[in-house]
């Protein structure tokens, strides 16, 4: 306690965040969790044969977990192991794609509305509240629906429905911090648009946006894989969390396997992207501590 | 009060018309002709140009959209582009089946997730609240599909206990609603954990334990009464996310629900129905919304309702 | 003296953070007889509210810590009390008012039912209809129609909420009422209003009184003896005559003296105290006023002075030694 009492108080805002971030537990192993899962399915074509996620063998149908197959075969004798692999690429990629898409949009929209304030703020948050009146899962559906069935228009879907919720994010930390007093004060010293800009707003504002972005991850991934469930989203073969699910959703009550091993991928994944989003927010702001 | 009421209900038209138009523009903007996709790829193309004359795609855009409008306003949403029914009257006989599972997993969620939001904070660190928090954060990072997936060969079929699938006693509406509610409740339980520890730590409760209250008199009339209005607006935010996972949770256990109705509409791209689905469930998202700030207005005397 | 009402020995009081160790009361002893209206005086931090929270109890849970020394109210050690008997003193023997009366009042529940609470809890032999007389009465003694007691705290201003706080502390005539900088947020022309309320119902009560401020002039004008705080210790106390008007005050007190302005004499500018608060979390070894003190000597980096008494008056500083010993 007394000794790094010391070094915590020489400590630049970014080091003091690392630093409690770094003393929480449950982020810090939902992290290690997630880069380790990362890591596995970058490196997949490594120990993976790329054949094996699509490779059909009648012979080696519903082959249960053991050392031929780690995670075992589904009803085409397909590697189950290889499918969830490669399907984490697709999942936790879609994720990051969608969340980056909606974090373009949202950032964009929500930083012009708090900028410029008055008339454009008011279009921008109109447009916001109607796309924020429809519950998400539904507005992707339906673009899906006006759009057509394919993985990409899926996550331009998914996007859409997500962006009003960073634009709102975004908007409110800029309104609040615009007429904060050290904003105000490096104002009356002089100091250049630019300057305060990127000097105090960005990483004062960021702070909102990455912990509702790190949190929209687990969510998105979640919604990726209903939407796969549901036959509407990744298309079988290709392996995705979801769509892997559905794909065996017949036997899953014959061979629990098949269920229980990519619902855990799913939950595992979305629990530690969680684990680090509330880590971020409380690491960002102490005082929401409890 | 009145005036508010009315002037929330007039703001629901913005968003009504907002999405329709989205939908329509971005239809519009979406490759394949719909009477081609209907029709199959081997019809004729007098079959094709004569099911465009029918569905009225041979009309402008907006000459389209005015005509959409103008039946909406009159509660005509149109008729399936494949099936031929009336996309109200069966959104309707569908109704009933999702009204009884949304309502269901929303009384397990606020009778189950208070209580053990209330007992984690005032039990802050101990082992009760590890547990909750625990399963909360479980819970809300499980696929609700695969949760009932799972619950349904559990309990229906290893077990017996419960019907897996159909919607025709409220038996069968059991397992769906716990589906349902798994998610919304984990969610229930931290923001009230949250809420009340929030509260636990201002000044006012402060004050009523400088005046030798009790605990848990402190913890019913202050912090309780208090923590419980964040937990109130949160009602609505349930509400929509409930609809989302109803979707999947109708998909699982097969029940002939609205969501059921708007998977396959998607599925086949019949708008109509789709369009349908998405402004009534906006407008009834609305007024769950209106009357949660209502019951806000109500509990909270800092609220005035005007503007 | 005989018995006090209240007796605070070497308390020692920290807080726990995730970050540090913050020593809030480092031997802070004081006593207080029955009626005595005590001023506690220091700067921001210097854990005066600390203090009066650790005579009812009511330190944060878990991070607040008394680690060392005692308090005793009439007889019964604070400290060793259950918090059934800790229910019973507060807000019926020991009331407190807090500082900023804006986030004090709960807000969803009628000021009349506030006040109406405490009498509830200590008073069980009182009928409904007597509590309720007794709610009206305290309001109107404290200037607020009584009709108002249906109301909820955001109608009220700053200065009525806090003489809604006054109500709440004083309506069950407690012995001692500890006010925590009352005023410091008020405006100007109410906090005189609020002060001169406050040592009426004091007087007409025969209520002790401990009031905590960072405001010299304050105490001047409301109490009959002072204790000045810094770092959590008492580094001089006396009567306020004794402290006002001798020659020489620890270098502390004068420091606070030097920073009043004072329109009798003409001086052009004020003497600030030099320096900031000694670090809470990292407090030296000597006397802890020593890196601000222009008298410091090396000794007092070295070794804390102890208490050199003079008559009633006393103070923690080396300068001191010659004349009183110990």
């Amino acid at each position: 306690m007394k000794n790094n009492k010391k070094k915590f108080s020489n400590k630049s805002q970014l080091g003091m965040i690392t630093f409690r971030f770094s003393k929480n537990k449950l982020a810090m192993f939902g992290l290690a969790v997630i880069t380790l899962l990362i890591i596995l399915c970058i490196t997949a074509p490594l120990y993976i044969n790329y054949e094996d996620v699509y490779k059909q063998s009648m012979a080696n149908r519903f082959i249960s977990p053991g050392s031929g197959h780690i995670f075992g075969t589904d009803q085409f004798g397909r590697d189950l192991f290889a499918r969830i692999i490669y399907g984490g690429r697709i999942s936790l990629l879609a994720g990051l794609v969608v969340v980056a898409f909606a974090l373009i949009l949202g950032v964009t929209l929500g930083g012009i509305a708090g900028y410029f304030g008055g008339r454009v703020d008011n279009i921008i948050m109109r447009i916001c509240d109607v796309f924020m009146a429809v519950p998400r899962m539904l507005l992707s559906m339906a673009v899906v629906a006006a759009l057509g069935q394919g993985t990409f228009k899926m996550l331009l879907a998914l996007s859409i429905a997500a962006f009003p919720g960073y634009a709102r994010t975004v908007r409110a930390s800029i309104m609040t911090l615009r007429n904060q007093e050290y904003v105000e004060a490096a104002k009356c010293c002089g100091t250049s648009s630019a300057r305060i800009i990127f000097k105090h707003v960005v990483p004062n504002g960021l702070g909102p946006v990455i912990v509702s972005a790190t949190l929209g991850l687990g969510g998105t991934i979640l919604a990726i894989a209903s939407l796969g469930f549901l036959g509407i989203g990744v298309a079988s073969p290709t392996p995705e969390w979801g769509t892997i699910l559905s794909e065996n959703r017949t036997n899953i009550r014959y061979y629990p396997y098949l269920g229980l091993i990519p619902g855990m991928f799913i939950a595992i994944s979305v629990m530690c992207l969680n684990f680090v989003g509330d880590g971020l927010r409380d690491a960002l702001d102490p005082r929401m501590k409890n | 009060m009145t005036k508010y009421i009315m002037k929330r209900i007039l703001m629901l038209i913005p968003v009504v018309i907002g999405i329709t138009m989205f939908i329509y523009v971005i239809m519009s903007l979406a490759p394949g002709d719909p009477a081609t996709l209907i029709m199959g790829p081997d019809a004729k193309y007098e079959d094709i140009l004569a099911k465009r004359q029918e569905l009225g795609l041979n009309d402008p855009i907006f000459i389209r959209y005015l005509k959409y409008m103008a039946g909406v306003i009159r509660g005509d949403f149109g008729t399936s582009w494949y099936n031929g029914y009336n996309v109200m009257s069966e959104f309707l006989s569908r109704l009933p089946n999702t009204l009884t599972l949304g309502l269901m997993s929303m009384a397990i969620t606020i009778v189950i997730g208070i209580p053990f939001g209330v007992i984690a904070a005032v039990r802050q660190n101990g082992a009760i609240d590890y547990c909750t928090l625990v399963l909360a954060m479980l819970f809300s990072s499980m696929p609700a599909f695969w949760f009932g997936l799972m619950a349904q060969i559990y309990f229906c079929i290893t077990l017996g206990w419960l019907p897996a699938t159909g919607a025709d006693t409220l038996k069968h509406f059991i397992l769906p609603s716990i589906t349902l509610a798994s998610g919304s409740l984990a969610g229930q339980v931290r923001l009230t954990r949250t809420s009340m520890l929030e509260v636990n730590k201002l000044d006012y409760v402060r004050t009523a334990r400088s005046k030798g209250a009790s605990e848990s008199r402190i913890i019913m009339k202050h912090v309780l009464r208090n923590g419980m209005l964040p937990v109130v607006t949160s009602i609505g935010g349930h509400f929509a996310t409930l609809i989302g996972g109803a979707i999947v949770t109708e998909s699982v256990f097969a029940i002939p629900g609205v969501a059921s109705l708007m998977i396959n509409a998607v599925k086949i791209r019949d708008v109509p129905v789709v369009m349908g689905i998405i402004v009534v469930i906006s407008v009834f998202v609305g007024v769950v919304n209106l009357l949660v700030d209502l019951t806000y207005a109500f509990i909270d005397p800092r609220v005035k309702l005007d503007g | 003296m005989g018995e006090h009402l209240l007796e605070i020995e070497n308390l020692h009081v920290q807080y726990n953070t995730d970050e540090a160790v913050v020593n809030a009361l480092n031997g802070l002893t004081l006593t207080l007889d029955k009626g005595e209206s005590l001023g506690v005086v220091g700067e921001t931090g210097a854990g005066k509210s600390t203090m009066a929270l650790s005579i009812l109890k009511l330190l944060p849970a878990k991070v607040g810590e008394i680690t060392k020394g005692s308090i005793t109210y009439d007889g019964t050690d604070i400290i060793a009390a259950d918090n059934h008997t800790m229910r019973g003193i507060r807000g019926a023997r020991i009331a407190m008012i807090f500082q900023d009366p804006m986030t004090s009042l709960d807000p969803i529940m009628t000021v009349g039912d506030q006040i109406y609470e405490v009498l509830e809890l200590h008073f069980p032999q009182m009928n409904q209809a007597e509590k309720n007389q007794r709610v009206d009465e305290i309001l109107e003694l404290v200037g607020i129609q009584k009709s108002r007691r249906n109301e909820y705290p955001h109608k009220f201003s700053g200065g009525m909420k806090q003489r809604i706080g006054i109500a709440m502390a004083l309506v069950a005539e407690p012995e001692l009422l500890l006010a925590d900088e009352p005023t410091t947020a008020l405006d100007v022309t109410i906090q005189a209003q609020i002060l001169h309320l406050m040592r009426e119902l004091q007087k007409k009560y025969n209520t002790a009184m401990i009031l905590i401020t960072h405001d010299l002039g304050v105490v001047a004008e409301f109490c009959e003896n002072v204790v000045v705080v810094y770092a959590g210790e008492v580094i001089e106390q006396g009567s306020v005559e004794e402290v006002f008007t001798r020659e020489k005050n620890h270098p502390y007190t004068e420091g606070l003296f030097n920073s009043i302005p004072d329109l009798t004499t003409d001086v052009d500018r004020l003497i600030p105290i030099p320096g900031f608060m000694t670090d809470p979390t990292n407090l030296p070894k000597g006397c802890k006023f020593a890196s601000r003190c222009s008298y410091c000597t090396d000794i007092c980096r070295t070794e804390a002075p102890p208490m050199f008494a003079e008559g009633t008056h006393s103070i923690k500083c080396f300068l001191f030694q010659q004349k009183g010993g110990e």
